[in-house]
């Protein structure tokens, strides 16, 4: 039961533009579709499922559907065909009301650019999601001062949002979807309009709240770093097609094609990479009493015991050895 | 391709219309005089009488047609008394009482809390200093008249106009269906629609109620509606993320938001209805403006000037209360309330405590009732005015004769003489022609059937006449409007000055400009120019400013950097450019001059203006009245069209040549 996913999506597509049906299932380039039937396909056939607790990020440049994307999961923008599987229902047939109660409860969404209310203080701004589900006005205050000490706004709850700080105002918006206690937190590129020691901060703090409070996120991002620091799964996009899915290290390590690899070509591999990454077979004779390591050790963090010890490193899971790793390898790798 | 041919026949079609003007100057040398339907003041066509008659027949009916006892008269019934209930208030004998309800004291003390609690205290002051001030000039109840007129037709219009605007804010489709009769509405010379209205209504407060709606209503639906647009797209996406719904988003988040734009349109509305109240004297409407039209048909400069005064310093007090007003809101949106609630809570019941104070001391004792005649200045202001028009008529007459001279025999003559003074065959072919030259088919059919049509209404001299004082109005209007907004544009330091100027210009009635102008000119055709050129210029000026500015910075500092002097920038970079919005200009110009020519018909300028007028004052020339006004709403209709047309044929170049 605990590893059904949060969220499951089947064959999903989102085509703006006249008749979008026609457009589903289309193999034409983006040129083509748009001068044969006026269509964009925003989204192509993505499918993925969201674990539960897990941190998915979607990644791609801009124009890249990836906005369309995660606005079609709570359908503030209608997909045009595909299923969405929100713990087994789909978000799809939902009507009017059923898909209000979903927003209500459990789905929460932060955005770019923050979309507060200019005209409320920030403790009715976060408290507007509880408002118009109908709490009452003292549990809801209560609610929200609560999550303002855990985004650590406690003193703030009587400015206005303009007298804040970007980061700050985010801080707000993050505040007011983790108010309603969602089951499912959405962000579109939360971070990006934050300068970079600000995001920096807010990804850490995205960290810190996700081992806090445990959610499962779906996280929208062009930038690569934050995609591969906040997340356990990566989905890159490009021009609203699903390029690949995986780990960090599946991505930087296995790159599906040459716009992945382009893409992460910039990465400190050994930052990212772990032992499993480098590690080769034991040759015969070679000394098996070295230090062990786990697989999942990231390069970076190994360096040092692999390159003080005088004999081969195992890399050993569950009491069995996956294979050896020398200075050699680190070195190979570190020079690459 | 097309780039080609239309840059080829642009200059072509340059020679062309100017072959059509000689043509038409020549036509007008060897048969000047012949074929011009003349039309004497006094003379009737069987249109005219026809109208008279239809009029007559409205009028023995109107209390047993079914119509008007069902629905006309309910309408008249509910306007009239809903005036005559605000000024018992304020500005009349009511009740059995010598006099209103409230006296001044009470009024000016309730005027005084509720700018305050809504603005601040400054404003507070200035509508005290304001409301006595009607006092001092021996306006008082005249005042109240026009105020009680506003007010109502103020709430009216916003009762309607903020509902609809909302509307035409979250529905397209509705916004779509509104905004041409928006257009059609503002469009439409404010006097035209008198006439017709009392057609229906009878003259008095109901006709002016309605009159003033219609000129007021358009800005409160197209302001609240751009206010409800504009709500950013982001915090409604995130409204509706968390599950609002829509009626929760209007609530939360695109009223509060758009709160502040909408007190903008509130001050619009309240503007435009009060510049109306002081028109609609022309049907009768109790207040000042009847003062100054009476004053304005006796040329009594003086009894003229001090209502005008009156009028000018009302609308100041409107404009900066309803401004302050806004500007609290935004500060509230900016910063939260700067106050505590139970701070406001006092300061409200200690503001409405003294007014209620002083109401009751008003409603109760007559020196609080009647403002004392004693300190009354009026026949000061009123003798100020008479020698200071003398004197400057006298001692200015060198200049302003010139400039007169100038005008009337270097523009206003021989424009009139080339429209009016040709048989009408000519001039209906030169128009036709010039429209599909200019504007293309469409114009030019359009240029034919309103040619036609003021054939058909039995005044085309008169129309002639009309044509030619708003040709030349407007060909000033141009000038100036081009010279003062490139300068405007150009330089942050002459908009600083100059846009409180224009801004102030443009809430002012357009009666009170008259006033001054009299005083300087005298009254003649000349002087109903000028006064519509003073009333268009400020649009015109602020639309080319507008366009100036819009023209990317970096293109002009490309333009300075290859060395080009300041006026090869205007003539070469910033005016090409803006020429999108010079034409706005233009077609906007002629409209507002167009509005004015009623006007001028007060003071001088004889043709359609003065048949609208005289419509107004003598029985048997209404029929010709409403005639007239139907040939200036159809001058202005043709020359909107054309000038549009002539606009959207000057992108489309643009484009092409762009591409």
């Amino acid at each position: 039961m605990r590893d059904q996913p949060v969220l499951d999506v089947r064959g999903l597509w989102k085509v703006f533009g006249p008749r979008p049906e026609r457009a589903v299932g289309t193999t034409l380039s983006r040129q083509e579709l748009k001068e044969t039937t006026g269509c964009v396909a925003a989204v192509r056939d993505v499918s993925f499922t969201v674990r539960p607790g897990e941190v998915f990020v979607v990644m791609g440049l801009s124009g890249s559907g990836k906005s369309t994307l995660v606005r079609c999961l709570t359908r503030l923008v209608e997909p045009t065909s595909g299923e969405i599987l929100f713990d087994g229902d789909d978000i799809r047939r939902a009507d009017e009301r059923r898909l209000r109660e979903l927003r209500r409860h459990r789905l929460a969404m932060v955005f770019q650019h923050f979309g507060l209310l200019p005209h409320r203080c920030v403790l009715d701004n976060v408290a507007f999601g509880l408002e118009i589900r109908g709490s009452a006005r003292a549990e809801r205050y209560k609610r929200a001062r609560e999550v303002l000490e855990l985004v650590g706004l406690t003193g703030f709850e009587n400015s206005y949002p303009d007298q804040l700080s970007g980061g700050m105002q985010q801080r707000v918006g993050l505040a007011r979807a983790l108010a309603v206690d969602p089951d499912l937190l959405l962000f579109d590129e939360p971070f990006s309009a934050l300068d970079p020691l600000i995001r920096r901060e807010m990804q850490n703090e995205v960290i810190r709240l996700h081992r806090e409070v445990g959610k499962t996120m779906v996280f929208i991002t062009h930038d690569l770093s934050e995609a591969l620091k906040l997340g356990d799964r990566i989905l890159i996009m490009r021009d609203g097609e699903l390029v690949q899915m995986g780990t960090a290290d599946e991505v930087v390590g296995a790159p599906a094609d040459d716009y992945v690899r382009d893409f992460v070509s910039d990465v400190p591999r050994s930052h990212v990479l772990t032992l499993r990454w480098i590690m080769r077979d034991a040759m015969e004779g070679e000394p098996l009493d070295g230090p062990e390591l786990d697989p999942d050790l990231v390069i970076r963090d190994a360096v040092r015991v692999v390159l003080s010890a005088d004999r081969p490193v195992r890399v050993v899971r569950d009491g069995a050895l996956l294979g050896v790793v020398t200075s050699a390898e680190i070195l190979e790798m570190i020079a690459r | 391709m097309t780039a080609l041919t239309v840059t080829a026949r642009l200059p072509a079609r340059r020679y062309l219309i100017g072959a059509v003007l000689a043509a038409w100057v020549l036509g007008h040398a060897l048969l000047s005089g012949r074929d011009t339907l003349p039309l004497g003041g006094a003379e009737l066509t069987p249109l005219h009488e026809g109208a008279n008659e239809a009029w007559d027949t409205v009028d023995d009916n109107r209390n047993s047609n079914p119509f008007f006892l069902y629905f006309v008269n309910y309408i008249r019934l509910v306007l009239d008394e809903s005036v005559r209930f605000v000024q018992a208030l304020i500005s009349q004998p009511s009740f059995g009482r010598p006099v209103p309800l409230l006296g001044w004291l009470g009024v000016v003390a309730l005027a005084a809390a509720i700018t305050y609690l809504f603005g601040n205290i400054r404003v507070a002051l200035l509508t005290v200093a304001g409301f006595v001030s009607f006092g001092l000039l021996g306006l008082w109840a005249e005042s109240m008249d026009t105020l009680a007129l506003t007010l109502t037709a103020v709430a009216y219009s916003l009762a309607v106009g903020i509902p609809l605007g909302v509307w035409a804010g979250l529905s397209d489709r509705f916004n779509r269906f509104v905004t041409p009769v928006l257009d059609f509405m503002q469009t439409m010379p404010t006097f035209v629609y008198l006439a017709p209205l009392t057609l229906f209504f009878l003259i008095g407060p109901a006709s002016a109620t309605i009159a003033t709606m219609i000129y007021a209503i358009p800005p409160a639906i197209r302001i609240t509606a751009h206010a409800i647009r504009e709500v950013s797209p982001v915090t409604l996406e995130a409204g509706a993320s968390l599950g609002a719904t829509a009626a929760q988003s209007l609530r939360h988040v695109r009223l509060p938001l758009a709160r502040r734009t909408i007190v903008v349109g509130v001050n619009q509305t309240i503007m435009a209805a009060l510049s109306m109240a002081t028109i609609a004297a022309l049907i009768d409407a109790p207040g000042l403006g009847k003062t100054v039209l009476k004053a304005l048909q006796t040329l009594d400069i003086g009894a003229a000037f001090n209502a005008g005064l009156a009028i000018v310093i009302m609308a100041v007090v409107l404009d900066r209360a309803t401004t302050a007003a806004s500007r609290r809101v935004e500060a509230q949106r900016r910063t939260g309330r700067e106050i505590s609630a139970f701070f406001r809570r006092v300061e409200v019941t200690v503001a409405l405590g003294i007014a209620a104070v002083l109401s009751y001391l008003s409603y109760t004792y007559v020196w609080a009732a009647v403002f004392p005649a004693e300190a009354n200045i009026g026949s000061y202001v009123r003798r100020a005015a008479d020698a200071a028009s003398a004197w400057v008529q006298d001692s200015l007459a060198g200049f302003t004769d010139a400039l007169k001279n100038l005008v009337t025999y270097g523009l206003l003559n021989p424009f009139e003489s080339l429209l009016a003074g040709s048989p009408w065959w000519l001039v209906f072919a030169a128009g036709v022609a010039i429209a599909a030259l200019v504007g293309g088919v469409r114009a030019a059919i359009t240029a034919a059937v309103g040619l036609a049509a003021l054939i058909g209404l039995g005044l085309w001299q008169d129309s002639m006449v009309t044509l030619a004082a708003t040709l030349v109005a407007t060909l000033l209007v141009m000038a100036l409007g081009v010279a003062a907004g490139v300068w405007i544009g150009r330089s942050d330091r002459a908009d600083a000055v100059l846009r409180p100027v224009l801004d102030a210009g443009q809430t002012m009635p357009a009666f009170v400009y008259l006033v001054p102008i009299l005083g300087l000119f005298g009254p003649t055709r000349f002087t109903a120019i000028i006064a519509a050129v003073v009333f268009a210029a400020p649009v015109a000026i602020k639309l080319v400013a507008e366009g100036i500015r819009g023209v990317p910075a970096t293109t002009v500092e490309a333009a300075r950097s290859a060395g080009s002097s300041p006026w090869q920038v205007i003539t070469k970079v910033q005016l090409p450019m803006a020429r999108g919005a010079v034409a706005l200009a233009a077609n906007q110009g002629l409209i507002y001059v167009l509005s004015m020519v009623v006007v001028g018909g007060l003071v001088g300028a004889g043709a359609l203006g003065y048949d609208v007028v005289a419509g107004f004052s003598q029985h048997q020339l209404r029929g010709k009245g409403l005639a007239a006004g139907l040939a200036i709403v159809v001058l202005g209709i043709v020359l909107d069209r054309v000038t549009r047309a002539a606009q959207a044929r000057t992108d489309r170049l643009g484009v092409i040549k762009e591409d």
